[in-house]
């Protein structure tokens, strides 16, 4: 309970500290409306349906990055798990993988795909399947040679061995992943849209900042916080609720 | 004129070579035995010897090198065969399973409906003590629990062999002595072939009816060993005076092999 009140304030604080300097005008709405009013701002915004179509965009090419970032991942690292020269070839790639700085790759994608979706949606997948097959590669290697051998004493085919050993076996990592994916899904999209596209939460930011819409940016980049909070935390209980269940051998 | 004794499994001139890196590894071999039906058979040898090999070869986990396994008369494969139940020396429990779930494993994949699953997990549960259990999970339970579990999932198949390596061995004296008794009951309840490897002299002179004594690696058996025990029996036998003689020849065999295994350069 302690605890509770001591993250609350930790946020409320700042906020009502923030809230006052505003009011003063020591820091002018030019550079930071008071944070009630880019509470009142979102609201606003979410009743008038405004932003809409962009939120929609936005969640959509986020859901298809992580989507495809899981599944390829997934697999993807099954299949290096058993690969080993193509791993052992690859293994270093992953290590520096988030050093690449991928957006330079930007104009590429644009040239060979593009002004769809797909340029957004292929950035937010490359930054999220390396985790993602990083995490899948861990599991498999964590999992015990005598965890390996059951599953053929009670005669299972490779796809029930999969499916009720090595999956369940490797949840917790996998849930790692997809933790990251999900954050770099958004990181990916969401940066892409503000860099070069014209569709998105990232590019009406942009615009909102290039006619300095301080009105519309903020409460758009406090619906961007939201979401992500919301998603990650979720994801968080949901994962404590497991490995509590499960325990940790 | 006597009835010839039925064999339930044989093995011979079975070699297990392991190919690495680091070179080849003769661990097992040449071994030549048979198993009778329902009888209960031990293997003891000093550690490293061949005796998980052994039991992997048997339970066509890993293929032989050379020469012949056979089961109820039919050489195996590369699948463990039908009526072979394995419980492993590490643990082998699901995490992710609550012990109920973890029993039925194997049932739930046969064509039982579920008040027979039920009847025969209720009948686990109880033979391994784990009846308040049921809900827990493996990270919940003590190694000799988890490996009880191991077992009843293993029991709960109803194999007519039962392959256990060093079931007991993460556990206390007095709890070995009484899982032991546990196994000679399921061992007469079941009729099942149990083969069991070890590497405590008392318990495998107390629970077999013959005691296979292997050598320092590459691991070939020395000598067969009856001990003319009852099919009625239990841990109150290491009382009998006979148990004295059987663990004295035990250990006067595998002495010299122990000490083979430990000298230097022998790994
Ligand atoms: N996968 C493997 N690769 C190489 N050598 C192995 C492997 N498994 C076991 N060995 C070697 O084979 C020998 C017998 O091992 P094992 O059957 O586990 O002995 P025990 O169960 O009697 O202790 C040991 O010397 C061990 O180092
Ligand atoms: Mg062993």
């Amino acid at each position: 309970m302690r605890i509770v009140l001591y993250r609350l304030l930790a946020v409320v604080l700042p906020l009502a500290l923030l809230e006052i300097l505003c009011r003063n005008q020591i820091i002018k709405p030019l550079t930071l409306p008071a944070p009630s009013r880019i509470v009142l701002g979102l609201w606003a915004m979410i009743e008038n349906g405004t932003f809409n179509a962009a939120i929609v965009k936005t969640l959509t090419n986020v859901a298809l990055a992580f989507g495809l970032s899981v599944v390829v991942g997934i697999a993807a690292g099954a299949a290096l798990h058993r690969a080993r020269l193509l791993r052992t070839l690859l293994e270093p790639l992953f290590a520096t993988y988030y050093a690449i700085p991928i957006y330079a790759f930007y104009p590429l994608f644009l040239i060979v795909f593009g002004l769809g979706d797909a340029p957004q949606v292929l950035i937010g997948f490359m930054l999220a399947v390396v985790s993602m097959i990083v995490s899948t590669l861990s599991g498999l290697d964590s999992l015990p040679p005598v965890l390996a051998k059951t599953p053929r004493v009670f005669q299972l085919g490779p796809v029930e061995t999969i499916r009720r050993v090595t999956l369940p076996y490797a949840a917790p990592y996998l849930f790692t992943g997809v933790k990251l994916a999900i954050a770099y899904a958004f990181i990916g999209v969401i940066g892409a849209e503000f860099i070069m596209s014209s569709t998105g939460l990232g590019y009406e930011i942009r615009f909102a900042y290039d006619n300095l819409d301080n009105n519309v940016m903020y409460p758009l980049i406090l619906l961007i916080l939201l979401i992500s909070v919301t998603v990650n935390m979720s994801l968080d209980r949901w994962d404590r609720a497991l490995q509590a269940r499960r325990g940790r051998v | 004129m006597d009835t010839p004794i039925p064999i339930h499994v044989s093995l011979r001139g079975v070699n297990r070579v392991y190919e690495s890196k680091l070179g080849r590894t003769h661990a097992l071999g040449p071994i030549d035995i048979d198993l009778r039906r329902g009888e209960f058979f031990a293997v003891v040898g000093p550690s490293g010897c061949g005796k998980s090999t052994l039991l992997d070869v048997i339970a066509a986990l890993a293929p032989p090198s050379s020469g012949e396994v056979t089961f109820e008369g039919q050489p195996i494969g590369n699948t463990v065969p039908n009526g072979v139940g394995v419980v492993f020396q590490e643990n082998a429990s699901f995490p992710w399973l609550n012990v109920a779930d973890n029993i039925t494993f194997g049932l739930r994949r046969q064509p039982l409906d579920k008040a027979e699953i039920e009847k025969r997990l209720q009948y686990a549960l109880q033979l391994m003590g784990l009846q308040d259990f049921a809900q827990a999970y493996p990270s919940q339970l003590s190694g000799g629990m988890r490996q009880r579990v191991c077992i009843a999932r293993t029991l709960v198949m109803q194999p007519r062999l039962i392959l256990l390596d060093e079931p007991f061995g993460a556990l206390d004296q007095q709890t070995r002595l009484l899982m032991g008794d546990e196994l000679l009951r399921i061992w007469r309840a079941t009729g099942a072939t149990v083969l069991l490897i070890t590497h405590a002299l008392d318990e495998a002179a107390m629970l077999a009816d013959r005691v296979a004594v292997m050598s320092a690696r590459p691991g070939r058996i020395l000598e067969v060993i009856e001990t003319g025990w009852p099919r009625e029996r239990d841990s109150q036998i290491v009382s009998a005076p006979e148990f004295g003689q059987i663990t004295a020849r035990l250990w006067t065999l595998l002495r010299a092999q122990s000490m083979q295994a430990l000298a230097p350069g022998s790994v």
